[in-house]
């Protein structure tokens, strides 16, 4: 490690710290085994869903999520990491487990019902006769 | 290549795109990751006045320029060591983000002293040969901005006091009768103010969090108050460009300092702390021992490569 301009701070005790990604089982089980290094508790720190509004008439979009300790740190987190590059001018955040989404394996009973009912379509109607402002 | 903040979105509002590509990936206008530069002021035109002659700084101002810009300078270089090493990924992105504009202003302040600083060869001084080319007894930065990073609440205390400091100075500094240093002073402030929440946060959250946390908050304070004192001390120079309206007097600051931070520290249960203070000497050049491995490890790329461009 190069040196740091710290001198209180030997560059070694960099080396101390386990930087080593989380060890992953490669058994196909479904549960795997994942082997924390870091001695802190990472999940103190909960998901927040991140939407941003990018000017003033649109809505809000999702951008990402991050983690933060708390709602007023999310914000933060937020404005930090999604509104860098002029982004935004207002910031959601939720707390991801708050959100409740559809199943992703149940994709034909939610969402392809509604295909070939052209009759839910204006369009497959065809005007009255004598309606003017249609 | 800078194209006006207000742009072509209201052209386009209809159409939600192609409703399979999930939330995100729909209307491109509507994207949260647009990417506009937007309009304000950069180092890039400051250095352009300063070359066209436009902005033509008088000795007293160049240095006192050029002591603001070592301040953000050294604290960027310092805050730049935080990458890759934060806590989280969140305040890895946060610190990195305060570095950034700390070096933005850096180079604002800098360009800016250039004009009035030439080289040997009758040139004026840019940017770079301000930042790489001169060496520590020419640095102005005062000695709280080249305090060890130490640990996470070291380095929350230490841009807790300079954000307080900071924003009280360049919201006055915004009134400069210097057209140059009020118009930097009024794009830093609002990136200041920014950083000044962020210290606030943190120092309350350290504070009223574990006793691990609250124990390394008060030493982190400690650690760094010897060197408040300095920031608030006039001299010569302040004075004669306070007088005269283009600079803002250090101790003029103080009183504010101390009651907003002092609402902060209260809040969190702190006290501000008693300790001695260092002896200062940063605006004449005199630095602590850490000073010369931040310029060592700043300048070596530069100096090894004078003119390198990648």
């Amino acid at each position: 490690m190069s040196p740091h301009g710290n001198p209180e701070e030997p560059a070694s005790s960099a080396a101390e710290i386990k930087r080593e990604a989380p060890k992953v089982s490669t058994s196909s089980t479904n549960e795997p085994v994942v082997e924390p290094v870091e001695t802190h508790d990472r999940s103190a720190w909960g998901l927040w869903e991140v939407f941003v509004r990018s000017s003033r008439g649109l809505s809000h979009v999702h951008a990402g999520s991050l983690h933060a300790p708390d709602a007023a740190m999310a914000l933060r987190n937020a404005r930090d990491l999604y509104t860098r590059r002029n982004e935004g001018v207002s910031i959601w955040v939720v707390p991801a487990e708050a959100i409740a989404s559809s199943d992703p394996d149940s994709k034909g009973a939610f969402f392809e019902s509604p295909q070939g009912k052209d009759y839910r379509h204006a369009t497959y109607y065809t005007k009255s006769e004598g309606v003017k402002h249609l | 290549m800078s194209t006006p903040g207000t742009n072509t979105e209201a052209t386009e509002t209809t159409g939600h795109g192609d409703i399979s590509t999930g939330v995100a990936g729909g209307d491109s206008n509507a994207s949260a990751t647009r990417i506009t530069p937007g309009n304000a002021l950069r180092p890039e035109d400051i250095a352009l006045e300063v070359r066209t002659g436009l902005a033509k700084p008088s000795e007293d101002i160049a240095e006192y320029a050029l002591r603001l810009g070592d301040d953000a300078l050294i604290l960027a270089q310092r805050l730049g060591h935080w990458i890759s090493r934060a806590p989280e990924l969140e305040e890895d992105v946060a610190l990195g983000n305060i570095a950034l504009d700390q070096l933005g202003h850096a180079r604002s302040f800098l360009s800016y002293a250039g004009g009035g600083l030439t080289n040997e060869d009758g040139s004026t001084k840019s940017e770079d040969d301000l930042a790489y080319f001169r060496r520590e007894h020419e640095f102005r930065s005062v000695q709280l901005f080249e305090q060890p990073n130490g640990d996470f609440a070291a380095t929350i205390a230490r841009q807790f006091v300079v954000s307080y400091y900071q924003f009280e100075l360049y919201r006055r500094l915004t009134e400069s009768t210097d057209e140059t240093l009020a118009a930097i002073a009024a794009k830093a402030v609002k990136e200041v103010d920014y950083h000044r929440d962020h210290s606030a946060q943190w120092i309350l959250r350290l504070a009223g969090g574990t006793e691990e946390s609250r124990k390394r908050m008060i030493h982190g304070l400690r650690l760094m108050w010897p060197y408040v004192n300095e920031l608030f001390q006039d001299d010569d120079l302040t004075r004669r460009l306070a007088e005269a309206g283009a600079a803002v007097a250090p101790s003029s600051l103080r009183e504010d300092f101390d009651r907003l931070t002092g609402e902060v520290l209260r809040e969190a249960e702190l006290e501000v702390p008693d300790v001695p203070a260092a002896p200062g000497g940063g605006r004449h050049g005199k630095h602590s021992e850490h000073l010369g491995y931040i310029l060592a490890e700043m300048q070596v790329l530069a100096r090894e490569h004078p003119g390198a461009s990648w």
